[in-house]
């Protein structure tokens, strides 16, 4: 099983990603789960959701404690130090912010990935939603996934032009992570 | 359509009264005329919904306006009840007096329950009409949102308001229907107080502001005028709403055979003005050529009997009566000086005799 | 088919295989969703219903009350707050025997003010007649919402699909929805006998006196009890349809031999399996309770017989008595022999998450022998003031 959490704020999709995280593992053939870790939450306030992927039925309806990686989706929640509490050891985080990686991963003695998620998505859907970008570059790190289930996941969600811009952010995203760099995690 | 009015026959030119039977009731039919086609709708008026047997107080008012309305609206209709008299003295199984489907839920959803047969019918595509019946407490008071609602959702039902002014079903508590002054046993008068210290509600006011297709007060005392407030509505496609005056003999203590009387003396006070309201607004009222005075209508009923004591308290609750009773004779031009006064005969001209015509009881 | 869908999506879809008539509801947090997807097939004309948008969930019951009074297969949903203001209508349409579905999407009761879940909602309403189903899982929720439209009509009987909010109501998972005609050909039309018909004038909802009541209470007591079998029998013909149970009144799990048994309702259940299959975990037998009302003493005192102990996990309490589960599994067995030691826990009430370490931590409670019969168990008293501990 592996487990992620998303943190982000209110409006930016934290919940979305989570499903599409959750809709890629099923396009992939996996069992899977996502859920937010709902508050009375308004626009802008920090938001958690969690996922499972798993290749059996997955029982546990616990929120994710330990989680092999970390999706966070606005760089002002590094402030909070306890952001990356429970993470696994040999786990990994990736940010969507413009900082140096290596300061962010040096702070919180993990391995850290940041892009610039918001331009890129401005750049292709003309809207500042990080989510599919995040996700392409975690798979791309991490090679849970194939990138094509999250294409698949984004075409169960998407059509015309939005899916097509979507489609090529995944790609553009996926160039920006070292394929498989994160890949030996779930036997830590 | 050419104009249904016949010439030669006795059937009065006014235009306007013509085009307003053509409206309100069967259009007039010319001497020789093919006869019009009876629809099962036009046959119901000899229609009894409501059986006779039934376990009403002797002079229930709520009993025959209820009867009065079955009989214009029957039998391809179904009763939304809400609780209180007429659902109590109806049914107490194993027996009920009603001849159409007829159901009971509880005291204040009377509304949402018809808005959800009529979801069936509309569902069904059957054209039953949906019939909801409440009491004042129930219409007023404590189902006063579920009727909002169902006017808002424009559900085609016919909402049926027997308004004795009382919770008469528990034993004559005040509702926001109780007239000022009147005695409840939660209202009543005593050293400190003269019965009910707030105003009557004004309902119409607000289910006209809904807007719906039409609304309209009636009164026991008034038959005809009633019934064909019943048939207008069941013509209509839309939520439909009728207050209808019903005195209560245990509750108003006013005796048996008195029921008749003392809702046109209502009625020809000013108090409870018959009107009709079309998306909101007045189309039309029974005129009452010379009011009689309020005194009059209250001098019949002991809950108004501590407003004639030697009190100067009783005379400045009677002067008040009296100015809401001008109010409405003000507001709907109810002495018919208006220049098309809709019905002419009004209100005086519509009396059947009983104990107190025939000089005194 | 298989999809991923979130549990509220899943349940309108599993609706929408039903063909209501009728549907009508007020959006509640945490039911929100599927009043919302169930909008939006009607919107996208994948749904055709008449949809009543109310004013409140009081009127949301009484509607679908009219509705299925009127001959029409009704559909609503609710939690929390909803299920209350509705109550009067809950019991109204038990006691008039009108068949009915609806799904509540369990949630704490206010105050104070919880949005999240546990079972005080429908346990609130657990008196109304009502049959009360829970689900563990999205699956359970929608193979037993389209059942309890069959059990509804077969017994005369509103039926209450419980799900829990946020924790199945929220959540995506993979969900094998049945095709339409499966649906169709397992799912007979919707037939009322009493139902309002002006060619078959009925009066129903008459005021009865003293006379009949006893006995017209007596006739609904028997219509639950005779409830139960019908309950397995509709699980044990969709499992010959569809494949896969939902747990008929209750289903016993793990290690048949152990002298330990836990019971639970709803989601907890998939938690509790995860721990129980944590190696090196203490063997126990688990025991899912899915028809809480009527309620299976029978099922229950042949599933806890030859215990020692036995823990009835509970997401409702009645304050001053305890649990509301485990004072029921008290009444069930009390009085026959061989029958275990309860050790009652309340868990996470108002959404306190249930961590993947429940299990191991009640089984280890069990040896605290100076434990009291009942106990909130994931409250931390170091939070209250001294005096409200």
């Amino acid at each position: 099983m592996i487990e992620y959490r998303i943190h982000g704020r209110g409006g930016q999709g934290s919940v979305s990603a989570a499903y599409l995280l959750a809709s890629a593992a099923f396009e992939a053939g996996r069992m899977c789960q996502a859920f937010p870790a709902f508050g009375a939450e308004r626009r802008g306030a920090p938001v958690t959701a969690f996922v499972r992927t798993d290749d059996k039925p997955i029982e546990l309806r616990a929120q994710v404690r330990r989680p092999h990686y970390l999706i966070v989706q606005d760089d002002t929640l590094l402030h909070d130090e306890a952001i990356t509490a429970g993470l696994r050891p040999g786990g990994g985080m990736v940010v969507n912010s413009a900082q140096d990686s290596t300061e962010v991963s040096a702070h919180f003695g993990c391995r850290a990935l940041c892009v610039p998620a918001n331009a890129l998505a401005v750049e292709m859907i003309g809207r500042p939603i990080p989510n599919a970008v995040l996700l392409s570059v975690l798979l791309t790190l991490t090679g849970d996934l194939p990138l094509d289930a999250l294409k698949s996941a984004l075409a169960k969600r998407f059509s015309g032009k939005v899916l097509e811009g979507n489609l090529k952010m995944v790609d553009r995203a996926a160039k920006m992570a070292e394929v498989g760099a994160w890949k030996e995690n779930e036997d830590a | 359509m050419s104009d249904p009015t016949p010439s030669g026959s006795s059937m009065p030119d006014n235009p306007r009264l013509a085009e307003l039977r053509r409206k309100h009731g069967r259009p007039p039919q010319a001497p020789g005329a093919e006869p019009p086609q009876i629809t099962p709708r036009d046959s119901q008026p000899r229609f009894r919904g409501l059986e006779s047997g039934h376990r009403a107080c002797q002079g229930c008012g709520e009993a025959l306006a209820a009867r009065l309305v079955m009989e214009s609206a029957g039998p391809d209709v179904m009763v939304s009840n809400a609780t209180g008299c007429l659902e109590v003295f109806t049914t107490t199984w194993p027996q009920s007096a009603w001849r159409v489907p007829w159901i009971h839920s509880l005291f204040e959803n009377a509304s949402a329950v018809a808005s959800g047969m009529e979801a069936a019918m509309k569902a069904k595509g059957k054209n039953t009409k949906v019939l909801a019946f409440g009491g004042d407490g129930s219409t007023y008071d404590i189902g006063f949102q579920t009727l909002s609602g169902m006017l808002e959702r424009q559900h085609n039902v016919l909402y049926v308001c027997y308004d004795n002014e009382a919770y008469m079903n528990t034993g004559v508590q005040r509702s926001s229907s109780t007239p000022h002054a009147a005695a409840t046993t939660t209202s009543p008068a005593g050293k400190e107080r003269m019965g009910k210290r707030h105003l009557k509600k004004d309902l119409l006011s607000i289910i006209a502001a809904h807007h719906i297709p039409y609304a309209a007060a009636a009164s026991v005392a008034y038959p005809q005028d009633l019934q064909r407030k019943v048939r207008y509505a069941m013509g209509i496609e839309g939520p439909t709403f009728l207050v209808i005056h019903s005195p209560c003999p245990l509750g108003w203590k006013h005796d048996s055979c008195l029921t008749i009387e003392v809702a046109r003396r209502a009625v020809e006070c000013g108090l409870f003005p018959l009107v009709e309201l079309e998306r909101g607004a007045v189309t039309n009222v029974m005129p009452i050529r010379k009011p009689r005075p309020v005194r009059d209508y209250l001098e019949l009923q002991g809950r108004f009997r501590h407003l004639f004591a030697e009190d100067p308290r009783a005379e400045e609750e009677q002067a008040h009566l009296q100015a809401l009773a001008d109010h409405n004779i003000a507001t709907f031009g109810l002495t018919g000086d208006a220049e098309d006064p809709a019905d002419t005969g009004g209100a005086a001209l519509v009396h059947r005799g009983g104990p107190l015509a025939s000089g005194g009881f | 088919m298989r999809e991923a869908l979130e549990g509220s999506q899943a349940i309108a879809r599993a609706v929408t295989l039903c063909k209501p008539d009728v549907v009508a509801a007020y959006p509640i947090t945490p039911q929100t969703h599927i009043v919302e997807n169930l909008s939006e097939l009607v919107a996208e004309g994948d749904l055709h219903t008449e949809f009543v948008s109310v004013e409140s969930e009081f009127s949301a019951a009484s509607v679908v009350l009219g509705a299925a009074a009127a001959g029409a297969r009704a559909y609503t949903a609710s939690a929390s707050q909803g299920v209350l203001l509705m109550a009067e209508v809950l019991f109204n349409i038990a006691g008039l025997r009108i068949p009915l579905v609806m799904t509540v999407a369990n949630r704490a009761v206010s105050g104070p003010l919880s949005i999240w879940n546990d079972h005080a909602d429908s346990m609130a309403v657990r008196d109304s007649g009502w049959i009360q189903l829970h689900c563990v899982s999205n699956q359970e929720a929608v193979d037993t919402t389209i059942q309890a439209f069959r059990i509804a009509q077969e017994t005369d009987l509103p039926v209450m699909v419980c799900m829990d909010g946020f924790i199945l109501t929220h959540v995506m998972e993979p969900i094998d929805l049945p095709e339409q005609s499966e649906v169709d050909a397992w799912l007979p039309p919707f037939v009322f006998d009493r139902a309002l018909d002006p060619s078959d004038p009925k009066s129903l909802g008459m005021m009865v006196t003293p006379d009949y009541f006893p006995e017209i209470r007596h006739a609904h007591h028997a219509a639950m009890e005779k409830a139960l079998p019908v309950i397995e029998a509709t699980d044990r013909d969709w499992e010959a349809s569809f494949g896969r149970a939902c747990g008929g009144l209750l289903t016993v799990e793990g290690d048949a031999g152990a002298r330990v048994g836990i019971l639970a309702m709803g989601s907890t259940v998939g938690t509790l399996r995860a721990g129980m299959a944590e190696p090196g975990a203490a063997p126990a037998r688990l025991i899912t309770l899915r028809a809480f009302r009527p309620f299976p003493a029978k099922a229950l005192r042949d599933a806890a017989r030859g215990l020692d102990h036995l823990i009835v996990i509970d997401r409702a309490i009645s304050p001053g008595a305890g649990g509301v589960v485990g004072l029921e599994v008290a009444a069930a067995l009390a009085g026959h022999p061989d029958m275990p030691r309860l050790h009652n826990h309340a868990l996470g009430l108002g959404g306190r998450d249930i961590p993947e370490t429940i299990y191991a931590d009640l089984i280890a409670a069990i040896e605290d022998t100076d434990a009291p019969g009942f106990s909130v168990f994931d409250a931390d008293l170091s939070k209250l003031a001294p005096e409200d501990r």
